[in-house]
């Protein structure tokens, strides 16, 4: 019987290893798996590449993972935010390396890693200093960048629910990077909040298939906070 | 020289989005004008963190931290809204299905290039975000800036010297002193407000412009 849940967070961060390149699912707060991230702080992997929209907020979450010093290099769209001082200091440190991808080209580059495509000419980014260096191609009388893909090693993304084949549906703005991730990993791990049995999930509105998850594990449910934004006082 | 309030810009690019559009409102100024879009009209907000049909602010209470806009505050879904995963959503853009962007601006050159994203300053961190693929993405790039800085410089120039975030990608710009297009033959004025003389938006502005 194939049983793709497993018993622990720890159970199935346990063989991340130095070196890896780990996509974050979430934007900003929302698809943040912390319970994995914190997993993976206990688990110990260092020399780590990390791919995330954003580069932390506040001291939990990816954040605490900036903070043991065991990420070597971010490649994200947005690291800095009113509640990103770990990353901050970090950088202005010359601590972390930094790759600055606009969201666009992130997310296909991200696609494009899960899909088997080599690289992709996109029009973002061109005339510009992220764009700088790269090959350029016009067609069809518009200029173009060409980009490669991101592949991981690792993707921790959170869902909301689950079965046992690894089948996924996710709950509202926190969808964001959690399916693109999944296909471009070689180990995809979900947390999910509810595990259902199997024919329970509508097969059309599963998002994620679970040919592109290979652990899923359950997590209590707690309220997405805030975080990345000045709330009015 | 009486300019328009932020308010009173949002009103402004308001008026000229039409029913039926598809419309992603960038981060910061732009955010007003969806309290101004007119009732009447049923217009689609896009969010780039996978949301289209957005909704205003939720009540006090009610806040859902899954369900945030681009500037990661909480928002609310319309009823026939959608969620969708970052490649979707960059495909909305890049692939030219939103009719228009509005974003706020550093600078906008004479040809329409826009920098928005970096100071470069030295010691700056640089973030990025979504700016690259929303200038270039949507069918018309609508910029909202006021039009000086703070130090009287006009922000309409004939070259960018920040940072770029796309090259030829604004079609129109909205300031607090004037409406102008962005044309093969230079900036032509759309609209100047509260009766200023065409000969002083000229002088503030620095670069050519069309009456």
């Amino acid at each position: 019987m194939i049983d793709k849940i497993s018993a622990s967070v720890e159970a199935a961060l346990r063989d991340v290893p130095d070196g890896a390149t780990v996509m974050i699912g979430g934007f900003g707060g929302a698809g943040q798996p912390s319970e994995l991230i914190d997993a993976l702080i206990a688990q110990g992997a260092r020399d780590l590449t990390i791919v995330n929209n954003n580069a932390g907020n506040g001291e939990v979450g990816l954040a605490a993972l900036l903070k043991t010093g065991r990420v070597r290099k971010i490649i994200c769209s947005f690291p800095r935010q009113v509640d990103s001082q770990v990353f901050d200091g970090l950088y202005s440190a010359g601590k972390i390396e930094l790759e600055l991808v606009p969201q666009g080209n992130l997310a296909e580059r991200i696609r494009a890693a899960g899909a088997g495509i080599g690289g992709f000419f996109t029009p973002t980014g061109y005339g510009t200093d992220l764009g700088k260096g790269k090959e350029t191609r016009e067609i069809g009388g518009r200029m173009y960048v060409l980009e490669s893909p991101i592949h991981a090693d690792v993707a921790l993304i959170k869902a909301e629910t689950g079965d046992r084949w690894g089948n996924l549906v996710y709950r509202k703005t926190a969808r964001n990077f959690g399916p693109i991730m999944a296909t471009a990993a070689r180990l995809a791990i979900a947390s999910v909040h509810e595990i259902v049995p199997l024919g329970d999930l509508d097969p059309e509105n599963i998002v994620t298939p679970g040919i592109f998850v290979h652990r899923l594990v359950k997590v209590p449910r707690t309220a997405t906070g805030p975080a990345g934004f000045r709330q009015a006082a | 020289m009486q300019r328009l309030t932020r308010e009173q810009m949002a009103v402004r690019v308001a008026r000229d989005i039409p029913e039926g559009a598809y419309v992603n409102l960038g981060i910061g100024l732009p955010t007003l004008v969806a309290n101004h879009l007119p009732r009447d009209r049923e217009i689609f907000l896009h969010s780039e963190n996978g949301l289209l049909g957005m909704g205003p602010a939720p009540a006090p209470g009610d806040e859902d931290y899954d369900l945030i806009n681009a500037g990661k505050q909480p928002v609310t879904l319309l009823p026939g809204g959608a969620y969708f995963h970052h490649a979707d959503s960059f495909a909305m853009m890049r692939g030219g299905h939103l009719d228009i962007c509005v974003l706020g601006a550093f600078q906008v050159s004479t040809t329409g290039d826009l920098a928005n994203w970096h100071t470069g300053a030295p010691n700056a961190i640089p973030a990025v975000g979504g700016a690259m693929d929303l200038a270039i993405g949507a069918k018309k790039t609508f910029v909202m800036m006021e039009h000086l800085t703070r130090t009287g410089e006009s922000k309409i120039v004939e070259r960018c010297t920040y940072p770029l975030t796309g090259i030829r990608c604004v079609s129109r710009i909205y300031t607090d002193l004037a409406v102008l297009d962005v044309t093969a033959n230079g900036l032509k004025v759309v609209e100047i407000f509260n009766d200023l003389p065409f000969g002083e938006l000229q002088k503030v502005t620095g670069v050519p412009l069309i009456d």
